[in-house]
């Protein structure tokens, strides 16, 4: 084969470089053969390079990705291990380093588990996590949607561009910024309070109010992302046959009806696949967010799982008992991501990671 | 109202085709009737309020005179006088000019440092055919799936003596998984004829990324550059959790202290008290140092956003 003489990534040296070591610069119809078809591409080519050979070609390639997976490991696998603090009693004070703190606090199997299952401060900020969670698919879902339909009906190309810079902005303003914004417009001693008072009306305050928190947070939310939420619909609209509103103009369909049965089926497996990944990163509501107004509205309404494991854990320094919590909630996070992952795989669609 | 309505113009005489001018409609769509077209606009002209009318608020408030903000009673909506007193009192040394300026370190190293690191690992895997390149990939996505989570995390840093250094506030997120792969998914739908014929004249891989993948990728690593700078500059948690000197503290935790706990900072308590400042304008002064770069670069990238978000960010 003509390609297999060009040179390797390896240096070149004298001897005529054999043909499989090149293997990476193929035309791309042979190598979507080698590497696109994960089992039958493998195998071929295992049979073919041997490891150590692919090893030296690919070592540029290793060694980039290198920093990467260093940084992971260190700060997201080797956290992981640190969760057998949940089965301790860990006490960070016996010893001056966390790992021999960890080798020296004693093991007490289940307790911690125990404890968080009977705290009722716990159910309660599951109750809080899931009625939230609930307030945002219904509340804040649709919401995108319906955005990209109009951003999508939009014909000028200018004011479609300043329409949606205006819409992505907030996106882009941290949380700390936001509950700033919504104080100053909602709060006691926000505009809208401090108009009514001095028209003589009675002021309030929506940011301290627990029973309207649900909904400010789930409006803080809108505000925030409803607006970068409608680039993947966009992207969708965009990919729509036009032929089709035409055929369907053709026969007599109207506007509507070319919206309910041409650009609707269009968003479906958009719309069903953020509907999948959603549930699955059901009990992630808000962290930031809710933290920030936890002082605010008090943990009664404000509190959802990962802010009750802040709490006790960094606050309190309770910090096999937050683990524990932390653990069960991240168990269940993983169950539920990879069923809804696996949904959408039934679905058909692609999911966050292939089959 | 009428500019969002996207009725072709009434013909009068050959229009200049313009940034806002409308192409023509498809022949197949029935005009829109005056009334669909004024609640279409009416909905796209609130929901772009929603997202003005605060900001104007904070930033005209942020420029008003002591006398103008007592007189609206709070927050200014109509600008009267526009002083930058201020901006000048935050701006003259003290504990937000420093707190800005660590923002600002921090965003530029973190976001520099995050970015090579990401665009290192997207290219050592974007390779097709390349060895191990699925085991690290899936070594990547199971931190998407499974969090360590908080306290394990939080003694980790402890324990490795990351407490009170800005290391603390870049390397525990440094590297965005989700960020690597849409940087690979645009890297492999880079033709694959350029990169080998490069390789064949005798490039290797440094020389192919930063020569060929790099100078074709601009549209992506702006948006992911944003998406790093953006999330350093929002930062405030782990400068919470991870110091303890009030001196560090980057300028979102300031604005916390500031606003929800209405402590205005020493040096500037001083100016209030005199007379010279209101506290109101303090804050929005905050506010828009805090908002005024994102608001500023945002804008700018934008028209990347599709491209860059769809290019594989779904891709395994």
């Amino acid at each position: 084969m003509a390609h297999d003489i060009a040179p390797g990534p390896a240096p070149a040296d004298s001897t005529p470089q054999p043909g499989p070591v090149s293997d990476r610069a193929r035309p791309a119809g042979l190598r979507k053969r080698a590497g696109g078809g994960p089992e039958k591409g493998r195998a071929a080519k295992a049979g073919r390079i041997p490891l150590g050979r692919r090893l030296r070609r690919d070592r540029t390639l290793l060694l980039m990705t290198l920093p990467a997976v260093l940084l992971l490991v260190v700060f997201n696998y080797v956290p992981i291990l640190g969760n057998v603090i949940a089965f301790q009693e860990y006490d960070p004070y016996v010893s001056t380093n966390g790992i021999t703190a960890m080798a020296n606090s004693p093991w007490v199997g289940m307790a911690q588990f125990e404890r968080v299952f009977g705290d009722p401060d716990f159910w309660h900020a599951v109750e809080n996590t899931f009625v939230l969670f609930f307030l945002q698919l219904v509340l804040y879902f649709p919401i995108p949607i319906a955005l990209a339909l109009l951003v999508n009906s939009l014909l000028r190309p200018g004011v479609r561009a300043v329409v949606q810079a205006v819409l992505y902005l907030p996106h882009f303003f941290s949380w700390v910024l936001v509950i700033t914004v919504f104080q100053q417009i909602l709060g006691g001693a926000g505009i809208i309070a401090q108009e009514l008072r001095q028209h003589g009306y009675e002021g309030f305050d929506l940011m301290t109010n627990p029973e309207a928190f649900k909904f400010l947070v789930t409006f803080e939310g809108i505000w925030k992302d409803a607006g970068w939420g409608l680039i993947v619909f966009l992207a969708a609209l965009a990919a729509v046959n036009h032929d089709l509103y035409e055929a369907a103009a053709m026969d007599g369909a109207g506007r509507w009806r070319r919206m309910w049965h041409i650009t609707l089926p269009a968003l479906r497996p958009v719309i069903a696949l953020l509907l999948v990944l959603r549930v699955g990163d059901a009990l992630t509501v808000g962290f930031e967010q809710l933290l920030l107004q936890r002082d605010a509205v008090g943990p009664g309404a404000s509190e959802v799982l990962d802010t009750f494991v802040w709490w006790t854990g960094i606050r309190n320094q309770d910090f096999s008992y937050a683990a524990a919590a932390g653990l069960v909630k991240g168990v269940v996070g993983l169950v539920l991501v990879l069923a809804a992952n696996k949904t959408a795989h039934l679905m058909g669609e692609q999911g966050v990671y292939r089959k | 109202m009428t500019a969002v309505i996207d009725r072709p113009a009434p013909s009068r005489g050959p229009r200049r085709p313009g940034r806002f001018a409308a192409p023509p409609r498809p022949v197949w769509e029935e005009p829109p009737s005056k009334a669909g077209s004024a609640a279409k606009g009416t909905v796209i002209v609130l929901a772009c309020l929603a997202v003005l009318v605060p900001l104007w608020i904070i930033v005209v408030t942020s420029l008003s005179s002591k006398e103008t903000i007592t007189e609206a009673g709070g927050l200014v909506i109509f600008p009267k006088d526009i002083t930058f007193v201020a901006y000048q009192e935050l701006l003259s040394g003290g504990q937000v000019t420093r707190a800005a300026l660590v923002s600002v370190g921090v965003t530029v190293t973190g976001t520099l440092f995050s970015m090579v690191v990401s665009v290192l690992c997207a290219y050592g895997l974007s390779r097709p055919g390349s060895v191990g390149h699925r085991l690290i990939l899936m070594t990547l996505m199971v931190t998407m799936f499974f969090g360590a989570g908080l306290i394990p995390t939080y003694l980790l840093v402890q324990t490795l003596g990351l407490t009170d250094t800005y290391l603390a506030l870049i390397l525990p997120g440094a590297v965005s998984v989700f960020n690597i792969l849409v940087l690979r998914g645009f890297f492999m739908g880079i033709s694959s004829e350029l990169v080998d014929s490069a390789r064949i004249d005798g490039a290797g891989d440094w020389r192919i990324l930063w020569q060929i993948v790099l100078p074709l990728s601009r549209a992506v690593v702006a948006v992911i550059t944003l998406f790093y700078a953006v999330g350093y500059w929002s930062a405030w948690f782990n400068a919470s959790i991870y110091l303890t000197d009030q001196q560090m503290m980057p300028l979102q935790n300031v604005l916390i202290q500031l606003v929800q706990k209405q402590e205005i900072p020493v040096g500037l308590n001083m100016a209030v008290r005199a007379g010279d400042l209101s506290g109101t304008a303090i804050q929005m002064a905050v506010m828009v140092l805090a908002l005024l770069p994102v608001a500023v670069l945002s804008p700018f990238v934008q028209k990347h956003f599709k491209k860059g978000m769809l290019t594989g960010a779904v891709k395994g």
